[in-house]
């Protein structure tokens, strides 16, 4: 199980490396803003357009073209920085980051350096019914860069023979958000890290500002780590992990990383500080570029754009205006819901939190838009790799099956079926209770035949129910269910049964 | 009709409205000339002949409609190869944009095409704008119409010399470090750059962002006034345009004409005076500065201290930003790609380093490592953030000079044009020829040049030059007409290139007898 | 300080993706030595409590809406390339991690 020639290092098992060393994690999380239109000009943003038809001058880099700051985009960067006890910054610039790579049109990028527009906040998770703090160093504002499509014999980039560059991504304008070094995580790290990418992403998504579809990219997470003998000992040397494209990897990719990171010190090797390359297939990292600290992107104010200094005044307003705290919002919902302690966990551990909410406004009930999500969906997803919220089922799917149910058009074992129909493409829960004759036969008279076949067949099971053993029905109920074809209604059989044997 | 290349664009302006000429018998005026004589002087990168017709009979079809668009509808321009223009190849001077054609129009240009100006073509210049006298351009250097073995100036050499050998009216510049002063000193030309900020630079191939200003090139005083007021004003697309509106500059300049000086006080810049300056550039700048006395002004002494460390804030500042904004230039998107010899499957990089080296002369070279030399972590306290603070000081004294005068007056340059060849090896030498241009662009103040004779040594042009504070461009235009008007009273004549003086119908006017046009 | 070597010019050269050849090298890095030598009485001049200059216009806050403007066809932006491939721009191969 190896990639491209790279051989899966050695691992120390998981609790092993726990009780040998301390973790510190770092996270980076870039943000897409949902902003019609990007950082510096006037493309539009839209996902999926053909290539190179969404950019012009001043995107693609040409000689003379000038950027012009995007009010909206400054706009979210506070609101963001406010959600996340940051100070604004009274005044800063954009700085350029000069390097050179082919997917960024003018090989710097416009971004922020030492002023970075927010600063010093902090944010809470809760795992397991613990409470973490995450101090947050900086959140400020940049700008994305074009797309390479790798040609030649895998699509990876090693290996290949040229590449293709699509500049429609470049200057869509991204939020940069840094914590400071995450401790006393001990062996919850991993979810620790995932809970505060998903609470993030709660966030994100509560302040308008983002999709935040990690699957499409508007969140991307970078994960960095170091091991420690103990609490007390000096930071050790880091290695950056990217490419970690959804909450499970995040999770993973801790985990992974502790395990080699271990298995080396344990050997006596040292880390390499360098970026490494997360791979969901095969669930390991490999060496990328070396990350060297004082890589050299020579930074200098932007002399293009000029300064920014927000109104006090309007922060303040924006500060106002800030929807409900995503932690008093869960204990809102908690109470409204119904949901024990743990069942709220359980729900915002999933990562289903705001899917349960969206399933709960399309008519659910509580429990059962929580059941859907948790037991079934959360299977699938599973067994898809994917996150929960990448699913091709909508919570207006699930709150309408669940109607389905309740109406007695269908049960519970057909709903299954329709949710296979519906992650399979097949239409909406209606279409596919039809095209695949899922409905629950209620034609009492075709149900009634039914029951007394199954009477006829079973005269011994229906002796006992006629002696009184009602719970002998189950078997009975059982034959009739068969021959429908589970498209009966369980209970309304049970009633057949009963009432001609009473 | 041959003389029609002989006159202003103010009075070119004025025979159009009054029906005495016609825009394409202006366009091909002066597209003949260009044949005739640009083979010697070189002013010229791209002529677009066609484009520039229809545009002039465009122009001619809107007058005869009675919907001219503006006073200089249907004069000719020409424009720096610096500038964006949608459909003409732009090089800035460089192979590494050769045939490159910009899918856009820079704003500069946008406002030329909506006065109705047709353009002639793209003008030659230093590489990315980097020089002093246009002999790093990657295509040849222009000539000085003044004497053809010498420098038009730069890094805007091409645009002054086309307006000074009678090949375009009007024509537009940019200026970083005296880049459109400096070869007007030297052509015998007027050159005004703008305050910062006054003209838009989207579009503008940017040399250093935080001091590059495009501005007109013409023969007068009152063509630059026009001009400028065609391109000026706030853009939307550059962040870093005044969002003002301009003061009226050819009132300014009309009002100046008159002569009245009274109650202006000109500040001469001790530092930016006598040593250093050749003889004949003081001599005709002190008779200059006497003429406006004799007009009413009153002169004073200012000192600006920190103008001696103007240049080495300058070669930082530019550098680094010039290092960072030519980083674009990688072979991937537009320009040259060149792919190294002897290298099997080269990578991205390999292309970019190969195409760099090919594509790029000396002197952007050497700028392009000095800034990134500068900016390097662990240099760029000591360097560019210096230059910064140096900047500081030098718009202090500029503050504090402006005070005590509403004027500021210096030689343009410290010499008159100096041979071709000559300060090529030297580039120090080659970069004290900006020692009295610089401040203004490091603090962003407006200035302005125009001939204020030639020197007695050589018979060659010189330059005066006249700074204002920020957003008083008016005050150039004002006590610049003052002046010209002054010089020619006494000149009798506006002076022109001695080869020219016969006119035109003896072609070609910059060879010799026997020597043929190259073209 | 400004004595600048013709290692640093080389790594210098690096950083900004420019092949020096040897020659060149040789050429430049005197030059620039000459160039950093005339400009080094820059580090004395300012006092520590001179603010830096980046703009001479005190200009703050320019911001556009939120709202679209035309830009280029993809014919547009591809005219400069120097090799398309499916409409885009046609690089040589990129070495190094994805982004």
């Amino acid at each position: 199980m190896t990639t491209q020639g790279a051989t899966a290092p050695a691992l120390m098992s998981y609790d092993e490396a726990m009780a040998t060393f301390d973790p510190v994690m770092g996270l980076e999380v870039h943000v897409e803003l949902n902003t019609v239109t990007k950082m510096f000009c006037g493309c539009p943003t839209e996902f999926g357009a053909d290539p190179n038809t969404q950019v012009c001058p001043t995107c693609l880099g040409l000689p003379g073209a000038m950027p012009v700051v995007n009010g909206k985009a400054v706009e979210s960067a506070i609101r963001i920085g406010l959600a996340l006890n940051c100070s604004i910054a009274p005044w800063c610039r954009f700085a350029r980051k000069n390097y050179f790579y082919p997917d960024m049109p003018k090989n710097f990028q416009t971004s922020q350096y030492d002023e970075p527009i927010a600063f010093d906040g902090w944010t809470e998770v809760d795992v397991d019914g613990e409470t973490y703090r995450v101090e947050i160093e900086r959140a400020h504002m940049e700008e994305d860069t074009g797309k390479s499509l790798h040609v030649g014999t895998s699509g990876r980039i090693h290996g290949a023979d040229y590449s293709l560059v699509d500049y429609n991504r470049a200057g869509i304008p991204l939020i940069e958000i840094v914590t400071k070094p995450i401790t006393g995580t001990g062996d919850k790290a991993p979810l620790v890290a995932k809970a505060y990418v998903a609470h993030l992403r709660e966030m994100l998504l509560g302040l308008g500002v983002s999709d935040v579809r990690m699957e499409q990219g508007s969140l991307r997470c970078d994960v960095n780590l170091s091991l420690r003998d103990s609490p007390e000992s000096p930071l050790g040397t880091r290695t950056e992990t990217k490419n970690v494209n959804s909450l499970r990897s995040v999770e993973r990719a801790v985990r992974y990383e502790v395990g080699r990171q271990a298995a080396r010190l344990a050997d006596g090797a040292s880390i390499v500080q360098e970026t490494r390359h997360w791979h969901e297939d095969t669930g390991i990292t490999t060496s990328g570029r070396e990350k060297s600290d004082a890589e050299d992107y020579r930074y200098f104010p932007e002399p293009d754009l000029v300064p920014i200094a927000p109104d006090a005044a309007w922060i303040e307003e924006l500060r106002a205006a800030l929807p409900e705290p995503p932690r008093e919002r869960r204990a809102r919902l908690q109470e409204e819901w119904g949901f024990s302690d743990l069942e709220m966990r359980d729900t915002v551990g999933a990562g289903a939190l705001g899917l349960v909410e969206e399933t709960i406004a399309a008519g659910a009930p509580p429990a059962a838009a929580r059941k859907w999500w948790l037991s079934e969906m959360a299977r699938r997803a599973n067994e898809q790799g994917v996150d929960i919220a990448a699913l091709a089922v909508t919570p207006a799917d699930v709150a309408r099956v669940q109607a389905l149910v309740d109406e007695g058009k269908i049960n519970d074992k057909l709903a299954r079926q329709v949710f296979d129909g519906v992650l399979a493409g097949e239409g909406t829960p209606d279409d596919v209770v039809a095209s695949r004759g899922l409905a629950v036969v209620s034609d009492e008279g075709a149900l009634s035949e039914a029951v007394d076949r199954a009477i006829a067949a079973n005269p011994d099971v229906a002796q006992k129910i006629r002696d009184g053993k009602v719970a002998a029905a189950g078997a009975l109920i059982g034959a009739v269910m068969k021959e429908m074809r589970g498209q009966a209604d369980a209970g309304r059989v049970r009633e057949l049964i009963l009432a001609k044997l009473s | 009709m041959s003389d029609l290349t002989r006159r202003t664009a103010a009075d070119l302006a004025d025979a159009l409205a009054g029906g005495e000429t016609s825009s394409v018998e202006l366009t091909v005026a002066h597209l003949e000339r260009i044949d005739a004589v640009d083979g010697d002087v070189h002013a010229f990168l791209h002529v677009d002949r066609e484009g520039a017709l229809a545009q002039a009979r465009a122009s001619d079809e809107r007058r005869a409609a009675g919907n001219p668009v503006g006073r200089l509808d249907g004069v000719p321009v020409a424009v720096k190869d610096v500038l964006a223009t949608k459909g003409l190849p732009t090089t800035c001077g460089s192979r590494i944009l050769e045939g490159w054609v910009p899918p856009y129009d820079a704003t500069v240009v946008t406002r030329l095409r909506e006065a109705g100006l047709p353009i002639l073509g793209k003008t030659n210049m230093d590489e990315f704008a980097m020089g002093s006298s246009t002999e790093h351009s990657a295509y040849g250097p222009t000539h000085n119409p003044w004497d053809l073995d010498r420098i038009p100036g730069g890094s805007g050499g091409g645009s002054a010399a086309a307006v000074a050998a009678f090949e375009a009216p009007l024509a537009v510049g940019t200026d970083t470090g005296g880049s459109i002063r400096q070869p007007g000193a030297v052509t015998g030309t007027v050159g005004v750059k703008p305050t910062y900020g006054g003209v838009s630079r989207y579009g503008l191939v940017a040399l250093a962002n935080s001091l590059d200003q495009a501005g007109p090139v013409t023969r007068t005083i009152l063509d630059s006034a026009l001009l400028h007021e065609v391109i000026g004003g706030h853009d939307p697309l550059d962040s870093t345009s005044i969002d003002q509106p301009l003061p009226s500059l050819v009132d300014a300049a009309r009002a100046g004409a008159s002569g009245d000086m009274k109650g202006v006080r000109v500040g001469v810049v001790k530092e930016l005076t006598g040593e250093g300056y050749q003889p004949g550039v003081q001599a005709r700048f002190d008779e200059s500065v006497q003429l406006l006395v004799d007009a009413g002004a009153e002169v004073v002494e200012v000192s600006c201290p920190h103008f001696v460390h103007a240049l080495a804030a300058y070669y930082l500042i530019l550098p680094s930003e010039a290092s960072s904004n030519l980083a674009k230039f990688d072979a991937m998107r537009y320009g040259l790609r060149v792919v190294p010899e002897g290298v099997d499957n080269p990578n991205a990089e390999e292309v970019m380093r190969a195409t760099r080296d090919a594509g790029f002369g000396d002197e952007v070279k050497r700028r392009i490592i000095l800034g990134t030399y500068a900016l390097s972590s662990g240099y760029y306290d000591a360097y560019y953030g210096q230059a910064q603070k140096v900047r500081t000081l030098i718009s202090r004294d500029f503050a504090a000079a402006f005070e005590s005068a509403d004027v500021l007056v210096s030689p343009t340059a410290p010499t008159t044009a100096f041979k071709l060849g000559e300060k090529l090896d030297d580039p120090v030498a080659m970069y004290l020829n900006d020692i009295a241009t610089i401040p203004a662009n490091l603090a962003g103040v407006p200035g302005l040049s125009l001939p204020s004779g030639l020197a007695d040594e050589d018979g060659l042009p010189t330059g005066f030059q006249i700074l204002a504070p920020a957003m008083a461009d008016d005050r150039l235009y004002r006590v610049g007409a003052t002046l010209e008007a002054a010089l020619l009273d006494r000149w009798g004549t506006p002076l022109v290139p001695p080869e020219l003086v016969e006119g035109v119908d003896r072609a070609p006017d910059l060879a010799s007898a026997d020597k043929e046009t190259v073209r | 300080m400004p004595d600048i070597t013709r290692e640093e010019v080389a790594h210098l050269a690096d950083l900004a993706r420019i092949d020096l050849s040897d020659a060149e090298l040789d050429h430049l890095a005197p030059q620039l030595a000459v160039i950093l030598d005339s400009i080094k009485s820059i580090s004395e001049v300012a006092a520590d409590d001179i603010p830096p200059t980046s703009h001479a216009l005190p200009l703050t806050n320019v911001f556009r809406e939120d709202v679209r403007r035309p830009g280029l066809t993809a014919q547009e932006a591809l005219s400069g390339a120097p090799q398309v491939e499916e409409q885009r721009f046609a690089v040589p191969r990129i070495l190094g991690e994805e982004a």
